[in-house]
């Protein structure tokens, strides 16, 4: 313990501290965003965050949209695992109008969404291996989340920004050759996260830099509201996936790996644990598919739903309810409705009022980046700038989500 | 015209050719490391310039001549642009005490003349080289602090640190092998390891060393900047740190001039522990051969181990993360310099309790 | 025989002559790429381009600020032992002449020396987070 001898006037020389801006564009910020900090040499006295430098005013967009249009929007949010928020929406109208969509939708969705959790959980942690200076890992898992993006692609044409699915359902039923991306993806992921593990789970310098790192307590992080991987590193069990599921979640078995210290460390632990259990969750998926009829792909929803091309030339109504739904002329019932799904990185919600319009009155997204960025300074102050920086990228802050 | 004026021309063209060598090797070394980045991470790397993209340092020196200079507005000036030639300039100095081959013997018409494969073989030897490393570190202080930019001054100060508590440990390292060898000359301590083996024992320094040599090896790692100690310019933290400010060839001579370091160190750890230009057999490969051959052989051999170490610095480069900035500090003060300081007291004490034979 | 005897020798400062040599010739090569840069580049400065980094917004206050005084405890501390460690230097090469006796004069130094060192790290100089 150093003794303080000297009691330094407030604003004399010696006091002075440096203020850094860590962002707008900054390789440690990964995307848009900034942090005011004042550092004394190594350390962290406080950061001051700031938001907004990529807002969008998608909550206002959306008051003027019709519903099905608003799918695209939530691509923005966190935009590496862009399914979980489609889906997301699709289920929070299905549950203002309630929609029963079939099993088998339900799973293909589970399959989908656990997909885009491996994504997500894929870049977060190996950009913390990017942030402590291990490029090589980052490479070899990329490859995996390109082979993500191309179920993806063979889905609904598009690989980043996806707008999957429609509201009940798929927009179309799974080619035969994204199947086979989906098995080859599940015969070869094991081995290479457990090669990423190898890299950087006991590499004592990684354990070093992450050990002890922008850690917060279950305490603070339930009383800042955090939720997912960086609630569960502190040792919290909350999962939405358990505690209100949705989309058949209840039917399938698998654990909610926690940490205990809340630091980056256990955040890397926890997420690396989830992409091991959304594995099992896809391969149970998986099983329960085989022997369904595979042609069923969407709820019968004719209101919802688009009708096939063909009979919208022939049937009546089909031409009618294709009409109303491109034109987004069809009203929703009256009401309140909260959604929330487990997104990449946390509770992700959804909180919709309707007045019975075409339009949502007022929409709202719980953003779980929002929430953890608001609680970084209270991870890092005090501690040292390596540390912020390894911090920031093992939150997961995506300016997308950060700023909606 | 005398002998002597031989003597300053021959040492001129040696000069100039290893001028030219270390920036050659320091090139490629450049593609190399892209290369070797690319095979590790399942990519392809350079491909387009030349076969294998063997033209691309070229491409990427002509590219940066032709860069726009950019000095900051609120910059100081001079020293802004004193900082790379500084930098580069020093890295191009150290190659003077190492010995790159054997004499060799040239039959002339005015008789035979020894021809020394050494710029200058100087009584302090190793000194110098770390005399000449320190003040490199000025250039680095120098760019960061001109620059007047918050990262590069950060980085300025961290690399200062670093390479200073570094040069602690890393001449306590050594002063076990000068014990063993009890000369600073570089030129009789790689004498000393002749071949590769004494009939008795290995006459490699790595043998009698391996702790010494450990350290002497992460000390490296710590003065080149390489990863993991690559504190100064981590990109994620200080975007680059020292050379963020500057641009075209400024910002070439600072790259340039740690691929030049990351060469010399190679040398000279290669001299130190692995027997410089030696190599078993040697013997009967120079009784077979002429003198000249012979010396080109073991020049070739000596850029084989150098080769072999960038190889090994360029993989730990890619393969570790990247320490923060304490614990490189307290690996340097609290792990390295007592490990080397009992290396040394174990080593004189075995040397004087069981090799003393005077 | 001629006026360049002298760096024919290798003792004394007659070894450091080509030195000297690297050190024109290393300088000459340096300039040459300092000139060649100034004189090939483009230039067109403008008032944004020469505005110091600051991930892309305005500079707040100065960066030559007193910095973080740790940084200066570490060079102060080289200092000290360096000196110390530079003693070690001249006995290394006459280990062998000095024989026990000279061992046993360092073994105190030594000593000495991992006091000074023991109290600095206990001191916490190296702590850099407190």
């Amino acid at each position: 313990m150093v003794e303080k001898h000297i009691q330094l006037a407030e604003n004399s020389v010696e006091k002075e501290t440096t203020t850094i801006n860590l962002g707008p564009t900054h390789p440690a910020t990964h995307g848009i965003f900034q942090n005011i900090m004042e550092i004394d040499g190594e350390r962290v006295i406080k950061t001051e965050m700031t938001v907004g430098y990529i807002h969008r005013a998608f909550e206002k967009i959306a008051e003027r949209r019709p519903y099905s249009q608003i799918t695209p929007l939530t691509d923005r949010l966190n935009y590496c695992s862009a399914p979980i928020n489609n889906f997301g929406w699709h289920m929070t109208i299905e549950k203002l109008v309630g929609l029963e969509v079939p099993k088998r939708v339900d799973y293909l969705r589970v399959i989908i969404m656990e997909l885009a959790r491996i994504a997500d959980h894929l870049v977060c942690n190996s950009v913390i291996g990017v942030d402590t200076g291990a490029l090589t890992p980052f490479t070899y898992v990329f490859q995996w989340r390109e082979k993500i993006y191309e179920i993806y692609e063979g889905i609904c044409g598009s690989r980043l920004t996806t707008n999957i699915g429609r509201i009940g359902g798929f927009e179309r039923n799974f080619p035969d050759d994204t199947w086979k991306k989906i098995h080859d993806f599940m015969d070869g992921f094991p081995a290479v996260l457990k090669e990423f593990e190898t890299l950087l789970t006991r590499n004592r310098i990684f354990m070093d830099r992450c050990i002890g790192a922008g850690a917060i307590s279950a305490e603070r992080a339930l009383n800042w509201s955090m939720t997912g991987p960086n609630l569960r590193a502190t040792g919290v069990d909350y999962d939405v996936r358990v505690h209100s599921p949705y989309s058949s979640y209840n039917e399938f078995d698998f654990k909610i790996p926690v940490g205990s210290a809340g630091d980056v460390y256990d955040r890397y632990l926890v997420r690396n644990g989830e992409m091991w259990e959304s594995y099992r969750i896809i391969q149970q998926a998986l099983d329960k598919l085989k022997g369904m009829d595979s042609s069923i792909f969407h709820a019968d929803a004719p209101e919802f739903y688009l009708p096939e091309k063909a009979d919208v030339y022939t049937k009546m109504e089909a031409l009618i309810y294709h009409f109303k739904i491109v034109m987004g002329e069809t009203d929703l019932p009256p009401g309140e409705v909260y959604h929330s799904v487990e997104g990449g990185n946390g509770e992700l919600g959804y909180y919709l009022v309707s007045d019975g319009g075409r339009t949502p009155y007022r929409l709202h997204f719980r953003r779980p980046c929002f929430i953890y960025y608001q609680a970084f300074n209270e991870m890092v102050a005090g501690g040292l700038f390596s540390d912020a920086v390894v911090t920031l990228s093992s939150i997961n802050v995506i300016a997308g989500e950060l700023d909606a | 015209m005398s002998i002597d004026t031989f003597l300053i021309l021959e040492k001129i063209i040696l000069v100039v050719i290893i001028i030219a060598a270390s920036m050659g090797v320091a090139a490629y070394s450049t593609w190399a490391e892209r290369k070797v980045a690319a095979v590790m991470q399942d990519r392809i790397g350079p491909l387009r310039a030349g076969p294998f993209g063997l033209l691309q340092p070229l491409a990427d020196g002509g590219k940066l001549f032709f860069k726009e200079e950019i000095v900051p507005d609120n910059s100081t000036k001079w020293l802004f642009m004193l900082a790379p030639a500084m930098f580069i300039f020093t890295s191009l100095m150290t190659s003077a005490i190492i010995p790159w081959g054997p004499d060799f013997v040239i039959n002339g018409s005015e008789g035979a003349r020894t021809v020394a494969l050494q710029v200058a073989d100087i009584n302090i030897g190793i000194l110098y080289v770390f005399g000449v490393v320190s003040i490199g570190v000025y250039g680095i202080m120098l760019g960061g602090w001109a620059s007047n930019n918050k990262f590069s001054l950060l980085s300025a100060i961290r690399a200062a640190s670093q390479a200073i508590s570094y040069e602690l440990a890393l001449g306590l390292s050594l002063i076990a092998l000068l014990m063993l060898t009890g000369t600073l000359s570089l030129r009789t301590i790689v004498e000393q390891q002749h071949g590769f083996w004494d009939g008795n024992y290995f006459t490699w320094n790595f043998f009698k060393q391996p702790l010494g040599f450990v350290i002497f090896l992460v000390c490296s790692f710590a003065e080149l900047n390489r990863a993991p100690f690559d504190m100064p310019e981590s990109e994620s933290e200080l975007n680059m740190g020292y050379h963020l400010e500057y641009s075209s060839m400024k910002l070439g001579m600072f790259l340039f001039a740690e691929y030049i370091n990351m060469f010399i160190s190679s040398a000279v750890l290669a001299t130190l522990f692995f027997g410089g230009y030696n190599f078993p057999w040697m013997d009967q490969v120079q009784a077979a051969v002429p003198s000249g051959i012979f010396s080109l052989i073991c020049v070739g051999v000596l850029m084989a181990k150098v080769v072999g170490f960038i190889l090994f610095f360029m993989f730990v480069r890619w393969t570790l993360p990247r320490f923060r900035f304490d614990q490189l500090l307290n690996l340097g003060w609290t792990k390295l310099i007592p490990l080397a300081l009992f290396n040394m007291l174990v080593t004189g004490a075995v040397i004087l309790f069981f090799f003393n034979k005077k | 025989m001629c006026n360049f005897l002298w760096l024919a020798s290798t003792e004394g400062i007659g070894s450091y002559a080509p030195v000297l040599i690297q050190l024109l010739i290393a300088g000459a090569v340096v300039s040459l790429l300092m000139l060649l840069t100034h004189i090939l580049g483009p230039k067109r400065k403008t008032k944004d381009k020469l505005i110091n980094f600051e991930s892309g917004i305005e500079q707040i206050g100065n960066a030559r600020k007193p910095m973080g005084v740790k940084y200066f405890i570490v060079a102060i501390l080289f200092v000290l032992f360096d000196v110390e460690v530079i003693f070690f230097y001249p006995y290394a090469v006459n280990f062998r002449e000095l024989g026990t006796e000279g061992f046993l004069a360092v073994l105190m130094f030594v000593a000495l020396f991992v006091c000074g060192f023991v109290y600095v790290i206990k001191k916490g100089a190296l702590k850099w987070e407190d």
